[in-house]
């Protein structure tokens, strides 16, 4: 549905030159639910930006549905939709007024799709006659991602919707994207939130530009290579500073309640047990751990 | 932690009671603390749960409805200028300006607060090493890596050695390594005995706190240590008590 190839893009900042995207491939089959995770400056926005035809690439090659995103640019417009990560709607339009707005734009009716907006506008109904600018945060999130549905796309492109959402309104707006999986809609994601990846059917980890890797979740976590030991004791500053002088670790960083211990190659828990044997504190605790998103994308940090 | 500040006896931060009013809507509703010097304390809560408005009035930016509050030993009603001095801020939003050199932004910050230029010269040289960013001091902001930039951010919001720093999301879309990094100056400025008053919205850092406290509807719900919170809801996480005591939230947004 989605087939990106090779694509680069270079910025001008100043004096400076800036690769915004230094040869991005990956392609996305129908109906996944594809997750772009990296943090502010690795891209995302660019990507986005290109994918919806809002921007052209230096080098490379992008098509949705089989339609490239230059030659084709008008027939993709009304094929995706985007929500941008800063919101876009007309503030002084009221929340029924943007809908109708976005369904006409795109010769359809809000009747004729309603049934693919239903349980997200509901929650806004209420609101219809407020202004846009008026709602808050959660309710915006809601109107943009009805006005982003409204013409029925077979792509939706959502740009870090979850960015400065508390943790209880994220797990519903990813609830809400399962949901739209189920009516068969394409989804590409961006997220600066390591957890949010484990929602995705797959994942592109980014980073300055590039793509480090792209996996299933589980995928992603199998391919960690190293093993991996979580330590805690009742002073957790005092304790990381004493497993930063274990050299049989490769590295070594808070994580959570835990600090996490990345162990050298061949390196085992006996080391670990042996160099902080001489650490006295009651509450020492040493498991092995299984690692999570966030440990990947450090480790692949490293390599780019 | 106990409060043997020697610099200050009092506590950082004493609250009780605190409210706010807009038009007949209770933002905040009579809040309760109190902060030692030299505490890294949570101040978690859902979008709309009256975060910001309570620490914009803990900052001395807006008054009070009812209650009582002293930040850095000065009043929330009568003393907010004294407040603004004695503290830093920092937020995800803004905090530096990109037009101007680390250096630049430096001597400015410690100019608005007063500082002597012999103290700005003396502590200018001290945040570059500390920073590794001699080479960097000419540089506009606005080339930094986001990284830096909020590592910068941080030691410009305690470059005047306040008593108390707000952080309001400070570490949002920083990648993990760099959030780490930051974190670990947050932990420097602790022990060198800043109190810091701290906003997230990753819940791994919420575990990184002394003390934590969540509101809920204007209200302070739960306030403890990451481990006794834990224990008391039964949760494996900080994440799984978040979603615990937020998901009881009647209104919704900001």
């Amino acid at each position: 549905m989605v087939n990106v190839t090779n694509i680069s893009k270079q910025y001008k900042a100043g004096k400076d030159k800036v690769q915004a995207l230094d040869g991005i491939s990956f392609s996305v089959p129908r109906g996944e639910l594809f997750g772009i995770v990296g943090p502010d400056g690795a891209g995302k926005t660019t990507l986005f930006r290109i994918l919806t035809t809002l921007l052209t690439a230096d080098k490379g090659e992008a098509a949705i549905d089989g339609l490239d995103v230059i030659k084709d640019y008008k027939q993709i417009r009304q094929r995706v939709g985007y929500m941008p990560g800063k919101f876009s709607l007309y503030q002084d339009l009221s929340v029924r007024e943007n809908l109708d707005f976005f369904a006409t734009m795109f010769n359809t009716t809000v009747k004729e799709n309603y049934h693919l907006i239903a349980d997200i506008y509901e929650q806004i109904r209420p609101f219809e006659k407020r202004r846009a600018g008026k709602l808050s945060g959660g309710m915006k999130q809601k109107l943009a991602l009805s006005c982003a549905l409204i013409h029925k796309p077979a792509v939706l492109f959502l740009d870090e919707p979850t960015t400065g959402v508390d943790a209880v309104s994220r797990k519903e707006f990813w609830e809400m994207l399962q949901n739209l999986k189920k009516a068969g809609i394409t989804i590409l994601v961006s997220t600066p939130y390591m957890d949010e990846a484990a929602r995705c059917d797959r994942v592109a980890l980014m980073q300055a530009g590039k793509v480090m890797s792209i996996n299933s979740p589980a995928g992603i976590i199998a391919q960690f290579g190293k093993k991996l030991y979580a330590v805690r004791a009742s002073k957790m500053h005092q304790l990381l500073r004493e497993l930063k002088k274990f050299e049989g670790a490769d590295d070594v960083y808070p994580f959570g309640e835990f600090h996490h211990v990345v162990m050298k190659d061949k390196g085992n828990g006996h080391l670990l047990k042996a160099h902080l044997s001489g650490y006295h504190d009651s509450e020492l605790e040493i498991k092995e751990a299984v690692p999570d998103i966030e440990d990947c994308f450090m480790e692949l940090m490293k390599t780019i | 932690m106990t409060n043997n500040n020697i610099k200050y006896p009092d506590k950082a931060l004493s609250v009780a009671r605190l409210s706010k009013n807009f038009a007949g809507f209770t933002a905040v509703d009579a809040i309760s603390f109190e902060v030692n010097q030299g505490e890294i304390f949570g101040f978690l809560g859902a979008n709309g749960a009256g975060k910001t408005t309570a620490m914009r009035m803990l900052c001395g930016l807006s008054m009070p409805t009812s209650g009582s509050a002293t930040v850095a030993g000065f009043d929330v009603y009568t003393q907010t200028e004294s407040i603004k001095k004695n503290i830093g801020y920092m937020s995800q939003k803004f905090s530096l300006y990109e037009d101007l050199t680390v250096r630049e932004n430096m001597q400015f910050y410690g100019g608005i607060y007063g500082m002597t230029n012999a103290f700005i010269k003396e502590k200018t040289i001290q945040v570059l090493r500390q920073l590794h960013l001699e080479d960097k001091a000419n540089l506009l902001v606005s080339s930094l890596p986001l990284g830096w930039k909020q590592k910068l951010a941080f030691a410009v919001a305690v470059f005047h050695e306040p008593r108390i720093v707000f952080l309001d999301e400070p570490t949002g879309g920083v990648d993990p390594v760099a959030r780490r990094d930051f974190w670990n100056m947050i932990y420097e400025a602790a022990e060198s005995g800043i109190t810091v008053f701290v906003t997230t919205h990753y819940m791994d850092e919420a575990e990184y706190c002394d003390r934590i406290s969540i509101m809920v509807d204007g209200r302070i719900e739960a306030m403890d240590t990451p481990r006794a919170l834990k224990r008391m809801y039964d949760a494996a996480s900080m994440d799984e008590v978040f979603l615990k005591l937020a998901r009881k939230a009647v209104r919704s947004g900001e």
